[in-house]
């Protein structure tokens, strides 16, 4: 119940957060990515102002054996870079570049929704449940083609491997 | 410089950063957008509501800034509706393969010095400046 509430009020400073930054705005987004038009420098206070508090506050609370209200800490132990981080973030950054909208803002837009988001926010749940259908394939496959525990010995123990690293 | 206009920026990017720290030192949780949003279609039950709440939050935090300073945005006149749906797309599969977006991999991920979020966050930014350049500039899309 605690950590319900607690949730809620995280999700209600970050949506009034982006909200203020200008995140929801398209034009300020794409105005900052556009280098070749007139610059908008405003977003990289966003991602300052934001990392470095999170640089500061993590630092301690990662010190913590466990969170205020939690059992543990829920985050990925995955430490090396993969295929699928980085052809991620190569169609990410794609889809971002062109219409300014990334999964934040598109949430918190519906406090407001115009057009844009009713084209945009179907689109963008319909393509991660298709990559996460594609992604069960996979794993079903690989399982399927290799019953024996052998080989297996070596591959690090990785608790649910990618819960936590999310964005 | 006209300094002031940068203020809610900052602001509103020290906000997003105090989430994040309220939702990972009480929950233990990092406060990834696409992760929540996307984890919450196949999440076990008692791992539902939390998901749900955040992103309540979030649209209620929104709704607050939005009533108190009437700046609502405006959607663009003539943006092709096909490119917003091709963008979806590519947002929703992008974030969910490489697991995480602008906040998880961005804010969080760069917070506890992840060097996957690193390379990820350096990865999507240069790929979106080169993506805005050629949708505005090459095939003149605004």
């Amino acid at each position: 119940m605690k950590l319900n509430l607690t949730s809620w009020l995280a999700g209600l400073v970050f949506g009034f957060g982006l909200a203020l930054a200008g995140m929801t705005h398209t034009e300020k987004v794409l105005g900052f990515l556009d280098f070749a038009g007139d610059w908008d420098a405003s977003l990289l206070f966003v991602l300052g102002g934001a990392v470095s508090v999170t640089l500061i506050t993590f630092r301690f609370i990662l010190k913590r054996t466990k969170p205020v209200l939690a059992e543990r800490f829920i985050i990925t132990k995955e430490t090396h870079l993969d295929r699928p981080l980085i052809i991620g973030a190569v169609l990410f950054g794609m889809g971002w570049g062109i219409s300014g909208y990334c999964p934040g803002p598109a949430v918190a837009l519906l406090a407001s929704p115009n057009w844009e988001l009713w084209a945009f926010l179907p689109a963008a749940i319909l393509g991660a449940v298709a990559e996460k259908y594609f992604e069960l394939r996979r794993t079903a496959k690989a399982e399927a083609a290799q019953p024996q525990v052998t080989a297996q010995e070596n591959k690090p123990v990785i608790e649910s491997p990618s819960e936590g690293s999310c964005g | 410089m006209n300094l002031s206009a940068f203020l809610p920026a900052l602001i509103g990017g020290i906000l997003i950063g105090t989430a994040a720290t309220l939702l990972l030192w009480l929950n233990g949780r990092l406060a990834g957008i696409s992760g929540i949003l996307w984890r919450s279609f196949f999440a076990k039950p008692g791992d539902v509501m939390w998901r749900v709440l955040f992103l309540v939050g979030v649209v209620g935090g929104a709704a607050l800034y939005y009533a108190l300073f009437n700046d609502e945005p405006v959607a663009r006149e003539n943006f092709p509706v096909w490119l917003l749906v091709v963008s979806g797309f590519l947002v929703g599969y992008g974030t969910s393969l490489g697991n995480g977006c602008t906040s998880g991999h961005g804010v969080c991920g760069l917070g506890r010095l992840s060097l996957r979020s690193l390379v990820a966050t350096l990865i999507f930014l240069v790929t979106a400046i080169v993506t805005t350049f050629v949708v505005r500039h090459v095939f003149g899309v605004m």
